[in-house]
């Protein structure tokens, strides 16, 4: 199997406080990976960080072999359905033609190429008969569907989603559910930061079990084990959010200058 | 009136169309700056572009459009930087800095300014126009100067709408595409610094975040759609600057920059209180609908429930038998049965009896089913205790929607009695329904 995924050494800090520290791992295509971890884990950070949208303090990540820029238009990213405003006047389609904006195109109309593959994302989801509405309009289940329609319609290989079931109806889970289990078969790879411990297990092949350290990264049920999850969810290790905050307060820099770990 | 509209002068036509473009530019721009919600900064840089003017005056000692519109848009761009700095690398939030740099930057201006009309230099009257516009003393070089910048910018924006429109939406997905977020951005802000650089020859830098943002903010009210929003923010730019410069050519001694603000409020104003759906009125409206619908539909559940109690359908009901079912407050009471009376769901009998027509039945029938309905799927699926789903039920059967009711249905498989152990009616079982 192919790796799709791997960091190294990443280490991430917001406002100089370190959220994710030396982060080492690897997981192969075709799976469907779950983040997991408790609330100010840094799994949203470690997502946006795969996505170049944070900068890691050292360490890197190679998707696919390569770097980001190198294969950015097989990867595909979901932020969470928070991070916008549903207010906007937007309609529910001009969302899903987002999935069609490329960088090379920044001027200029879309395609009827493009329009056909973001109706067609929309009715995978079950939300074409939507397409014309205003996203205000929508439950947040069918927020968060538009938001997956938009990331389908980027025909990606590998799918990055910030918790694309927070918040979500039942008829919407489903729908989104379904929608995974199709995409793994077409041999896509999806990474979904994940809050419910209760459904995790049902959902992944594979998890990263995430405390501001890495608890474990493996299949499922090597992962998924009341010792692991012990270490996951038994609290922030007391020293080393000690010497997070030391590092905040008397704004240390978290590696040396001379420490290169940059990919050959 | 008549004199202006025919636009015979030459000179009124050229600051009337200067004034109406800059406006137009204005609103397209701002309606950005308003979907950013960066309202507040766009005031800012309209102020912090004051000692941008002054300087270039001292520098060059000319009223070239071009000098002080690099002078503008240099001044435009520090006080963003200078607002990024402050709000990002230190403890101070944003607001603070917003604040901080528009005072900061609008002193030094005034200060400056000051020092130039008592410089004595000829050259220098008509600097303080800067502070309220005054679009009738633009000479026409500086209206085609700013005119030109105006229809640059609006083709900017029509070129990048696309990106623009994403960038505004989820910045974070535009930057997962690959898209020069930092640099559309960028863009944007120059062509925000700009239209103000531009907008404040008309209304001045004290009143150009009205020309910014109340056009975008009125549109907002009409419509859902960010292409109709701009077209609508346009056309209240248009519309101001047109009546501004009608006013002030009318009555000379009015100002025409403070006068298209006052008239955009006025737009905005009626927005907010008219528009549908968003506006003041229509919320109101709303509200009395449903006042009325919750009325008339207590009155049809107090026939439905005497009835129920005498076991038999009830000929004709006396006005006190509905006041012993249910405590109703006498003029809603009154209010109510005219109003069903009118709708053809009761007929009165003689002065203070009144009986169902059969749609009244029917329809007495739909609301008590509704409520009962909601109390079941309470208790089975809520689990509420029985005792406790009256009062909620009571609320929640005028806002149930046939779809929500063929859903409730189907969940509850078509029950026949709620957790009081009444009969939930169903459209006449018994008789095919009237319809």
């Amino acid at each position: 199997m192919k790796t799709a995924i791997e960091t190294h050494n990443l280490t991430v800090a917001y406002n100089r406080r370190p959220v994710l520290w030396d982060i080492d791992f690897q997981i192969p295509e075709g799976q469907l990976i779950g983040v997991l971890g408790p609330n100010g884990s840094g799994k949203t950070t470690l997502l946006k960080s795969l996505m170049g949208l944070v900068q890691p303090s050292s360490g890197y990540v190679r998707l696919f072999g390569q770097s980001l820029d190198e294969v950015r238009s097989r990867i595909s990213y979901v932020p969470q359905r928070e991070s916008v405003d549903w207010d906007f006047p937007i309609s529910v389609r001009e969302v899903a033609l987002m999935g069609r904006y490329r960088k090379h195109k920044l001027l200029g109309r879309l395609s009827k190429e493009d329009h056909r593959l973001a109706d067609e994302a929309l009715e995978k989801v079950g939300m074409l008969s939507f397409a014309d509405r205003q996203i205000a309009q929508l439950s947040g289940g069918q927020q968060q569907r538009v938001f997956v329609a938009r990331a389908l319609a980027q025909q990606a290989d590998l799918y990055l989603m910030d918790e694309p079931f927070a918040g979500v109806d039942a008829a919407s889970e489903e729908a989104i559910l379904s929608l995974l289990k199709e995409m793994k078969q077409a041999g896509k790879t999806v990474l979904i930061v994940h809050h419910d411990l209760h459904t995790a297990h049902q959902f992944f092949d594979w998890m990263v079990l995430l405390n501001t350290r890495l608890i474990k990264c493996g299949p499922t049920s090597s992962v998924f084990t009341a010792d692991y999850l012990k270490q996951a969810y038994g609290g922030q290790l007391t020293i080393l959010s000690q010497v997070s905050d030391l590092v905040k307060a008397r704004d240390f820099p978290i590696r040396e200058r001379s420490f290169k770990d940059q990919p050959k | 009136m008549s004199d202006f509209f025919t636009f015979s002068d030459p000179n009124v036509r050229l600051v009337t169309a200067g004034t109406i473009l800059l406006g137009i530019s204005a609103a397209i721009v701002g309606t950005f700056t308003f979907l950013r919600k960066r309202a507040l900064v766009g005031d800012a840089i309209a102020h912090a572009i004051l000692p941008g003017v002054c300087l270039s005056f001292m520098i060059t000692g000319e009223k070239h459009p071009a000098y002080l519109l690099v002078g503008a848009v240099l001044a435009g761009w520090l006080s963003l930087l200078v607002m990024d700095y402050l709000s990002s690398r230190t403890k101070l939030s944003t607001d603070t800095a917003i604040g901080a740099v528009l005072s900061v930057f609008f002193g030094a201006g005034i200060l400056l300014l000051t020092s130039i009309q008592h410089s004595g230099s000829a050259n220098q009257a008509g600097l303080d126009q800067f502070l309220f516009g005054k679009a009738a003393a633009m000479t026409q070089r500086d209206i085609w100067v700013f005119s030109g910048v105006a229809v640059v910018l609006l083709g900017l924006v029509l070129a990048f709408f696309r990106s623009f429109k994403l960038i505004s939406f989820d910045p974070a997905f535009a930057k997962s595409i690959g898209l020069p977020v930092r640099r559309l951005e960028f863009l944007l802000s120059t062509i925000t610094v700009l239209a103000v650089a531009t907008g404040i020859q008309a209304v001045g830098v004290v009143l150009m975040a009205a020309l910014l943002i109340t056009p975008a903010a009125a549109a907002r009210f009409w419509t859902d759609r960010i292409q109709v929003m701009i077209l609508l923010a346009a056309a209240f730019g248009l519309l101001s600057g047109l009546f501004g410069s009608w006013i002030s050519y009318t009555a000379p001694s009015m100002p025409t920059g403070p006068w298209i603000v006052v008239l955009l409020s006025m737009i905005a104003v009626v927005s907010v209180v008219v528009a549908p759906k968003r506006g003041i009125w229509a919320r109101l409206r709303l509200q009395r609908s449903n006042a009325r619908k919750i009325r008339q539909e207590n009155i049809l559940k107090a026939f439905y429930g005497i009835g129920e109690a005498a076991d038999a359908p009830v000929a004709t009901v006396a006005v006190d038998m509905l006041r012993q079912q249910r405590p109703f407050e006498d003029i809603a009471l009154q209010l109510g049965l005219r109003e069903l009376v009118k709708k053809g769901l009761l007929h009165k009998h003689k002065p203070g009896t009144y009986a169902l027509t059969p749609t009244g039945l029917q329809e007495s029938r739909r609301v008590v089913r509704l409520h009962r309905l909601w109390e079941l799927y309470l208790t089975e699926r809520m689990n509420y205790a029985a005792d406790h789903v009256h009062n909620t039920a009571e609320a929640i059967e005028h806002v149930i929607t046939p779809e929500v009711e063929a859903a409730l249905l189907r969940e509850l498989d078509h029950p026949i009695l709620d957790p009081h152990d009444a009969v939930i009616p169903y459209q006449n079982p018994s008789k095919p329904s009237a319809s």
